[in-house]
C-alpha cells in the first residue's frame, strides 16, 4: 500500500504532462486541445484525492474540470459562429 | 532565438524552484498546534463531522463572507461589462444548433445535476464538499442548459432575489450568532445534535446551503449575461 500511492501519484504526473503538452501543442482541433485541458483538471483532482483532501477534489473537479470545460465550449461555439 | 533562450531559461528556474521545495520537504510526525487544536476540539465545539466545513464555516467564518463577497463583486463587474455590449448588436443571428445529443442529454441530466449540487451543500457538514462546490455544480446545470440551446434566457429576477435574499440570511444567521451565541457566524444558535445526522452542527447545513444557493446564483448570472451579449 505504502509504495502503491507514490506510484499512482508519478502515473499520474506523468498523464497530466500528456494532457497538458496535448492541450498546448494541439494546434489542429481546438475541441480536443479544451478536452486536454479539462483531463489534466481531472487528473489533478485525482491527485488531490489521493493527498487525502476530499474537498479541494472536489473543488478542482467541479470548476477546474466541469464548469471551466464547459464555458471553453460554449465560448467556442459563439467564436465558431462568427 | 534569444525568445526560446529565455523561455527555457525561465522554465528551468521554476523547475529548480520547485524541486528544492520538493527535496527540502520533510513529513511531519506529529499535527502542529492549530490543526491539532482543530482535530481535537471540532466536534465538541461544532458538532460538524467534516473538520474542513466547520473551519471554512465556524472557525473562519468572516472570511468566507470576504470570499463570497469577492465573489458577488466579480459577477457584478462581468454583468456591469457586459451590459454595455448587450444593448449595442442589432438583428440576432440564429446560432449552430447543437445538435439531437446535446439537447436530449442535457434534458436527461439538468435535474440530476441540480439534484447532486443541491445533496452537496446540503451535506457540507457531513462529506466533503460544500456551498461553493455544490454552488459550482448548480451553475454547471445553468451551463448545460446554455449549452443545448444558446437562445435561452433566464430570468435575472429570479436570480437577483435568490443571490441576494441567501446573502441577507447569510449575514442576519452571523449576526444572530453575536446575539445568541459566542460571536459572528456562531454556529450554536441552534442545537447542535448528534454528530453524523443531517440536523446537526447547529446552524452549519444552513448557513452553507445559503452560501451554495449563493454562489450558484452569481456563476449563473455571470454566464446569463455572457450568454446574452451581442456581438459588436
Amino acid at each position: 500500500m505504502s509504495a502503491l500511492l507514490p506510484a499512482m501519484g508519478l502515473l499520474l504526473s506523468a498523464a497530466m504532462l500528456v494532457a497538458a503538452l496535448m492541450a498546448v501543442r494541439g494546434r489542429r482541433s481546438l475541441p480536443i486541445s479544451i478536452l486536454a485541458a479539462g483531463l489534466v483538471s481531472l487528473l489533478a483532482s485525482v491527485q488531490f484525492l489521493l493527498l487525502a483532501a476530499p474537498d479541494v477534489a472536489m473543488t478542482e473537479a467541479a470548476i477546474g474540470s466541469g464548469l471551466t470545460t464547459f464555458l471553453f465550449f460554449f465560448i467556442l461555439a459563439r467564436v465558431r459562429h462568427d | 532565438m534569444i525568445r526560446r533562450a529565455t523561455v527555457l531559461l525561465l522554465l528551468l528556474g521554476l523547475g529548480g524552484v520547485f524541486s528544492a521545495l520538493l527535496f527540502g520537504y520533510t513529513p511531519d510526525d506529529e499535527l502542529n498546534r492549530t490543526a491539532a487544536y482543530y482535530a481535537g476540539q471540532t466536534v465538541r465545539d461544532t458538532g460538524a463531522a467534516n473538520i474542513v466545513t466547520a473551519i471554512i464555516v465556524t472557525y473562519r467564518g468572516l472570511d468566507t463572507l470576504g470570499e463570497v463577497t469577492v465573489l458577488f463583486l466579480s459577477a457584478a463587474i462581468v454583468g456591469l461589462v457586459l451590459a454595455h455590449g448587450a444593448r449595442a448588436g442589432g438583428a440576432r443571428r440564429r446560432p449552430i444548433p447543437p445538435g439531437e445529443l446535446l439537447e436530449t442529454g442535457s434534458r436527461l441530466l439538468t435535474p440530476l445535476i441540480l439534484l447532486l449540487g443541491v445533496h452537496i451543500f446540503v451535506n457540507g457538514h457531513l462529506t466533503p464538499g460544500g456551498g461553493f462546490q455544490g454552488g459550482a455544480i448548480l451553475a454547471s446545470a445553468t451551463l448545460l442548459l446554455l449549452l443545448a440551446n444558446p437562445m435561452r434566457r433566464f430570468s435575472h429576477r429570479l436570480i437577483r432575489l435568490l443571490e441576494s435574499l441567501s446573502g441577507l440570511l447569510f449575514v442576519l444567521i452571523g449576526l444572530l450568532g453575536l446575539l445568541l451565541a459566542g460571536g459572528f457566524l456562531d454556529n450554536r444558535i441552534l442545537p447542535l445534535g448528534t454528530l453524523g445526522e443531517l440536523t446537526s452542527a447547529g446552524a452549519i447545513p444552513l448557513i452553507y446551503s445559503l452560501i451554495g444557493l449563493k454562489v450558484g446564483a452569481e456563476f449563473s448570472s455571470m454566464l446569463a449575461a455572457l450568454a446574452e451579449t451581442q456581438e459588436p
